[in-house]
């Protein structure tokens, strides 16, 4: 019989341990998610990203040697952004019914996440580069990425920041949105793919399907308002 | 199915070229999203032929964040000093974003009377 470290050497040389590994850690955290009535605090994001990272921990093994197996899985966010144009398409008379209130929240919800995010951050004495990367991080990750390189903030900090702010949004939404009583599908998810761009978009879909739409709509409006303000905003903090 | 696919990647595509062809300040993805939109505008037919793939792609949307999400774990211990003021202002801004939004939306909708079926729906089944 083969030595195990043999088939290990094998398996930890080859894309399919884990790419499969991160089918199966999803599978397992959606259906954690399920059992608990699709609470949001059982975020299959979340849980899938813990549940992960204790086996690369486990089994030694550096993100580079996972990512040559994820990234069949990453890839696929570009597609998944294109495709967000057909339920698009199928709600655009209602968008353009909302133009106004969409318009109006679009600004509001983008300043309050840059302003509240450098506001607290510098009272509690942050650094330069802390302010730099934190400016554009409700932006979906490649715009908020560039906005941050393009100030001399660090790239990988921002993309820190954007997947952090993506998990706060899934998890806080639906309780804080109950608590304020809104019950507009579409300005509960506007708001939330404004504030936390696709993490938050993907649990809006889960919610509602109008939600999950309006989410897709905030976070492109987002991503090119935040590209547009960022770099001002961030300039009355330095 | 393969066709919509290929359609799909060929708008990402076109949107990564033209992004970096004329450097704009979004990504290629997002282009190419709102060149499909302009596609459907001109073809409504095929918005129903699509919608299947597009749901199909859609459905699993959170998966898609898994690797990015295994990486930032990694980077949260190199966080340093600034770790809880970056803590506190991720958690109040998106807080406060997100209500912000929500309530400016829901706000001027009233205020233009342009509430939603689905809203409706919502109140008449409490």
């Amino acid at each position: 019989m083969t030595d195990f470290s043999e088939i290990w050497s094998y398996l930890s040389g080859q894309p399919l341990l884990w790419l499969t590994a991160t089918l199966v850690a999803y599978a397992a955290a959606d259906m954690l998610y399920r059992r608990a009535g699709m609470a949001p605090w059982a975020n299959p994001v979340l849980i899938a990203v813990l549940l992960l990272s204790a086996a690369l921990w486990l089994t030694d093994t550096g993100y580079g040697a996972y990512f040559e197996g994820a990234q069949f899985i990453h890839f696929m966010l570009g597609p998944a952004t294109v495709a967000l144009a057909v339920p698009l398409h199928a709600n655009l008379r209602r968008a353009g019914r909302a133009a106004l209130p969409l318009a109006g929240a679009l600004v509001a919800g983008s300043f309050t996440a840059i302003l509240v995010a450098l506001g607290t951050a510098w009272a509690l004495g942050a650094e330069r580069g802390v302010l730099l990367a934190l400016a554009p991080k409700s932006a979906t990750a490649p715009v908020a990425m560039g906005v941050a390189e393009g100030l001399g903030g660090s790239p990988t900090l921002t993309a820190v920041l954007v997947i952090t702010t993506g998990i706060i949004g899934a998890v806080a939404a639906t309780p804080l949105l109950n608590a304020l009583r809104i019950r507009d599908w579409r300005a509960r998810g506007f708001a939330v793919g404004v504030a936390a761009h696709g993490i938050g978009t993907a649990r809006a879909f889960q919610v509602h399907p109008t939600a999950g739409t309006f989410a897709g709509l905030g976070m492109g409006l987002n991503a090119v308002l935040t590209a547009l303000i960022a770099p001002f905003v961030v300039t009355w903090f330095l | 199915m393969l066709g919509h696919i290929t359609l799909i990647l060929l708008f990402q595509l076109v949107g990564e070229i033209a992004v970096r062809a004329a450097q704009l300040p979004v990504p290629g993805p997002v282009l190419g999203m709102v060149l499909l939109l302009a596609l459907l505008l001109a073809r409504p037919a095929l918005a129903p032929a699509m919608e299947p793939t597009a749901r199909g792609i859609l459905a699993h949307l959170s998966l898609l964040f898994v690797p990015a999400g295994v990486g930032m774990m990694g980077h949260l211990g190199a966080l340093g000093a600034d770790g809880p003021a970056i803590a506190a202002a991720l958690v109040l801004s998106t807080l406060s974003a997100i209500a912000v939004g929500a309530l400016v939306f829901s706000g001027l909708a009233r205020l233009v009377g342009t509430e939603d079926e689905d809203a409706e729906q919502a109140r008449a089944d409490d």
